[in-house]
């Protein structure tokens, strides 16, 4: 992510990191969307193990489904901190986003543990592994988020060139979004419509 | 004269930042080592970040896998060319038929066309370069990961040997206990990754980066094509990183998704390869498609028939080729609505691919053309395209299908597609380019024989393979016997025979391209600017052209800019005379260069993330410390990548004059 | 490059050009689908009856594109980023509802 210190200019009048990003989030879809179909074409092929119904807490996923929720606004209000070159801000903001994030993934390896203690381990059956391989991909991307949120909060702080990071803050933000709205429709294909 | 600013060679460099900031000096960019800016000698081509050097290192990696591909396909041809073959075993042959697909579609084909898109894309746009440099190199460097890690497989147990299709559950733990597939799975997520980046960086590029007045249908027929498969690039990707992903899982933890005992069904590998698999073959073919319209223009002396009609019947293809993958399942059990509803779609297809060809043609049509090798390549390829189209076709209608499926006839098709479509229009453009990267020509007689060698070795080859189908030789079996072998004209053994040592009169005409690359390598005769009298903008630079391309870039008012600024229309005879030759028409752009051009620099980051996931995938198959090590550098190299400027010199510059390079990547 | 900060109610369409809503715009969408998601929930606890799984649908959707075009920002940007990120979702969704039903996966 290297930074300029100023747009020059382009055929589309748009910048290039922000064509690429959104590029890049529509080849997500394919992704997730392949990961999404093969869950579903396997999500009431229980050989062994519990059924969906039988594991799953909604009340518990719905708590993590609505911190990461709050932490796209909070990502939003860092973009917007870094648009008016408020550095603390946008570090603020950032901190918070990755640690929201970080409150999600705990509540998925909590959950993950569960499951497993429960009798759902990733090779129990077509469920098992098609649910931990959805959910498992999702996490990475989380995971993967947090580190970019937290080395761009460090990055930040030691360069001394103020307030040019915007866009970076922006395009990470994108990212996280896109993350966040994954889990939207996990939410509902996978926990909330039964078997 | 110096119009680039660089520092002297062996300096370090470091960027005047605003009035008060910090500078970065090597040890705080987290690099243990000075950043490299050599622009000769080895470390000039390992570590740069130009478009026309990383083609050209596309381009004799991509031939190098073509020589390997085409030795396995020898080796095919030599067990088949009499009954009861002795040359290779089962499992040797499962593992050459693999291998010599994977190597031709994922080694040679896409790495060469990726070589061209590369070199020209900025070239015909009126560009400096890429839009992110060092995410080009890293794309490459991944391709050479990833095709060591597939072919390390022949040396640690054996290759991959379930078909370059790789359908499961045969290819899972239990009937493919070798670690061949797991270095094919790995091997192919790391060239994914170059697809994948390299995709993202072309459409921006293509998007952002055009010189002033070029609109996008004032874009060259090549970069269109190009374009377009970088989208397909961009969205079918992912769907084999999902399938590879499975197939890894049930590998190595023992996940499910293709155990039929435990419910699995194996339909969901072969549509998640092939929702993949069919936009890669146009991945393959639209290339080729562009250069031929490059190339057939210019020996017909008239522009391009409709382009329009060429441009958007290629993107077209590239939309409606989502919609027929199941033609390649027609006899796995779909159902007869899936089969019907895919069966009627794939004829659609056939459309858009006609116009194409109606174009070329009527482009010919009353041109004054000239035979030069590449102008052969071209029309070849109209002819032999068709030819593998039509047989296409006849796939298309499931009931036939039924029969055809499996056998040669299916193998006759693709191969006088990639063949006869993909490669024979790679090698037109390296005639037609050659003198522009190379700043020599080809020679044409030795272009005509291996040309001729060529297409002659090809039909001979795949010819009679429309007839072994027909007679019901399967794909994929390695030994044929006298019994099956049948009499009168449609024997096998006759046809087989013919095939081997067609296959051998191919690779006698490949030889000669080789040996004609090496002959003007050695020839002293220097290319003329522009010696095919070409009509697009790549042609308006030097032979090579400079590291900036462009001593300032061009303002486009046509398509075909090139040709417009050195042809007329003489509106007394209604003809094109001609008002500039290419020297003058180069020196006038070169009068006023633009000042204060920042070319990216040279960096070793992207070879070092590349090459990171080499002990990562060597980790995942034998011992995970090795991949978490591999993990470890990959963190590294994307911190310190990421806090490397992409210029090396002083970044403080003015805005707001033409001739910006890329500063982003 | 300083933002205004205007009251937003969730009826204006908000077309600020450059960096987007105020703090509290964008405070009233996560409300929205803090809403949103709350109703979905409700859908484990309450018999909705035949409407419970085109509710669901809905909901997903609408949170899926709030995000998209207010978080993301797409409705105020260049046409063509909803066009390279709209085209790869489409696809999907395309390609892969064939895929399912050629399971007969939305045959009951």
């Amino acid at each position: 992510m290297a930074d300029t210190t100023h747009a020059h200019h382009t055929s589309t009048g748009q910048s290039n990191v922000k064509l690429g990003m959104w590029m890049f989030l529509g080849s997500e879809c394919l992704l997730f969307g392949g990961l999404i179909s093969t869950y579903l074409l396997y999500r009431g092929r229980v050989s062994e193990g519990p059924t969906p119904s039988q594991i799953f807490d909604i009340p518990f996923t719905s708590v993590s489904s609505f911190v990461l929720l709050m932490s796209s606004l909070t990502m939003v209000l860092a973009v917007s901190a870094a648009a008016k070159k408020d550095d603390r801000g946008t570090n603020l903001w950032l901190v918070v986003t990755a640690m929201l994030g970080a409150t999600f993934v705990g509540g998925q390896v909590y959950e993950f543990t569960a499951f497993y203690n429960e009798g759902l381990g990733f090779t129990t059956s077509l469920f098992g592994s098609s649910f931990y391989t959805l959910t498992g991909f999702h996490g990475v991307h989380v995971t993967v988020g947090i580190i970019m949120l937290l080395a761009l909060v460090a990055i930040n702080k030691r360069s001394k060139v103020p307030g040019s990071k915007a866009e970076t803050v922006e395009m990470l933000g994108l990212y996280w979004h896109f993350v966040d709205i994954i889990w939207i429709i996990i939410f509902t294909l996978v926990y909330l419509i039964p078997v | 004269m110096a119009i680039i600013e660089r520092p002297a060679p062996g300096t370090i460099t470091t960027p005047a930042l605003l009035p008060g900031a910090a500078e970065i000096t090597p040890s705080r960019t987290f690099g243990a080592l000075k950043r490299p800016v050599a622009s000769t000698g080895w470390k000039s081509w390992v570590f740069t970040v130009d478009h026309k050097k990383l083609g050209i290192m596309y381009g004799a990696l991509a031939m190098f896998f073509f020589i390997v591909g085409g030795i396995e396909a020898l080796l095919i041809r030599l067990q088949l060319a009499a009954p009861d073959g002795k040359v290779l075993n089962a499992d040797l042959y499962n593992q050459m038929f693999t291998m010599h697909a994977t190597t031709m579609v994922f080694l040679f084909v896409m790495p060469m066309a990726s070589a061209f898109a590369n070199y020209f894309i900025p070239l015909q746009i009126g560009a400096r370069d890429v839009a992110f440099p060092r995410i080009n190199a890293f794309g490459f460097w991944c391709l050479l990961a990833g095709g060591i890690i597939i072919n390390l497989s022949w040396f640690l147990g054996g290759a991959a040997d379930g078909g370059w299709f790789m359908y499961a559950p045969n290819s899972g733990p239990v009937f493919s206990p070798s670690h061949g597939v797991d270095f094919w799975a790995l091997g192919l997520q790391i060239t994914g990754i170059a697809s994948l980046t390299g995709a993202i960086n072309l459409i921006v590029t293509v998007l952002n980066m055009r010189a002033p007045g070029m609109t996008l249908m004032k874009v060259p027929v090549f970069t269109w094509m190009a374009t377009v498969v970088q989208f397909l690039l961009l969205f079918a990707m992912p769907v084999i990183t999902v399938a590879l992903f499975l197939l890894m899982f049930q590998r190595v933890f023992g996940a499910q998704f293709f155990d039929v005992a435990a419910g699995a069904d194996p339909l969901l590998w072969q549509h998640l390869f092939w929702i993949f698999g069919h936009p890669e073959v146009y991945i393959l073919v639209l290339p080729s498609f562009g250069i031929i319209s490059e190339v057939l223009p210019v020996f017909s002396r008239k522009p391009l028939f409709g382009y329009p009609f060429v441009v958007f019947s290629g993107a077209a293809i590239g939309f409606v080729g989502w919609g027929v993958w199941a033609h390649h399942m027609f006899a796995s059990g779909l159902g007869p609505v899936s089969v019907a509803v895919f069966s009627v779609a794939t004829m659609a297809i056939a459309v858009p691919t006609g116009v194409k060809i109606i174009n070329w043609t009527l482009t010919m049509w009353g041109g004054k053309l000239v035979f030069t090798t590449a102008m052969k390549y071209a029309i070849g390829l109209v002819f032999l395209f068709t030819v593998g189209g039509l047989s296409g076709v006849t796939h298309s209608i499931a009931p036939s299908d039924t029969q055809q499926t499996d056998t040669y006839y299916i193998v006759a098709h693709f191969h006088y597609v990639l063949f006869g479509g993909a490669i024979l229009g790679l090698f037109s453009g390296m005639y037609y380019w050659w003198p522009k990267m190379f700043g020599k020509m080809l020679s044409e007689r030795l272009g005509s024989w291996n040309f001729w060698l060529t297409v002659i070795g090809m039909n001979l080859t795949f010819g009679p393979m429309h007839i072994l189908g027909l007679q019901g030789q399967p794909r994929r079996m390695y030994v044929w016997t006298e019994a099956r072998a049948g009499e009168g004209f449609f024997n096998l053994a006759f046809w087989n025979l013919v095939a081997t040592v067609g296959s051998f009169v191919l690779a006698l005409g490949v030889l000669l391209f080789i040996i004609n690359v090496w002959v003007t390598a050695r020839k002293k005769e220097l290319a003329p600017l522009d010696p095919w009298n070409a009509r697009s903008l790549e042609w308006m630079t030097s032979n090579p052209p400079k590291e900036h391309n462009f001593d300032a870039i061009p303002h486009v008012a046509h398509l075909d800019e090139f040709f417009h600024r050195k042809y007329e229309e003489d509106t007394s005879t209604h003809s094109m005379k001609q008002v500039a030759t290419a020297e003058k028409v180069l020196e006038d752009l070169e009068r006023n260069p633009d000042t204060n051009i920042h070319m990216p620099s040279p960096s070793y980051w992207p070879i070092v993330l590349a090459f990171s996931l080499i002990p990562i995938a060597l980790g995942l198959i034998y011992s995970i410390p090795v991949a978490i090590v591999g993990g470890a550098i990959l963190l590294y190299a994307m911190y310190g990548w990421s806090l490397e400027p992409s210029v090396a010199e002083e970044s403080d510059y003015e805005a707001g004059h033409n001739g910006h390079g890329a500063h982003h990547g | 490059m300083a933002t205004d900060t205007h009251i937003h109610s969730e009826s204006q369409t908000g077309d600020h050009a450059e960096h987007g809503m105020s703090t509290r715009g964008y405070v009233n969408i996560a409300i929205i689908l803090a809403l949103i998601t709350a109703l979905e929930v409700a859908t484990y606890y309450v018999d909705f009856g035949p409407f419970f799984l085109p509710s669901l649908i809905i909901m997903m959707v609408a949170k899926f594109v709030i995000v998209v075009s207010y978080f993301m920002h797409l409705k105020f940007d260049n046409k063509i980023f909803s066009f390279l990120f709209y085209s790869g979702l489409v696809l999907a969704i395309g390609v892969y509802v064939a895929f399912l039903a050629t399971f007969h996966f939305f045959i009951r």
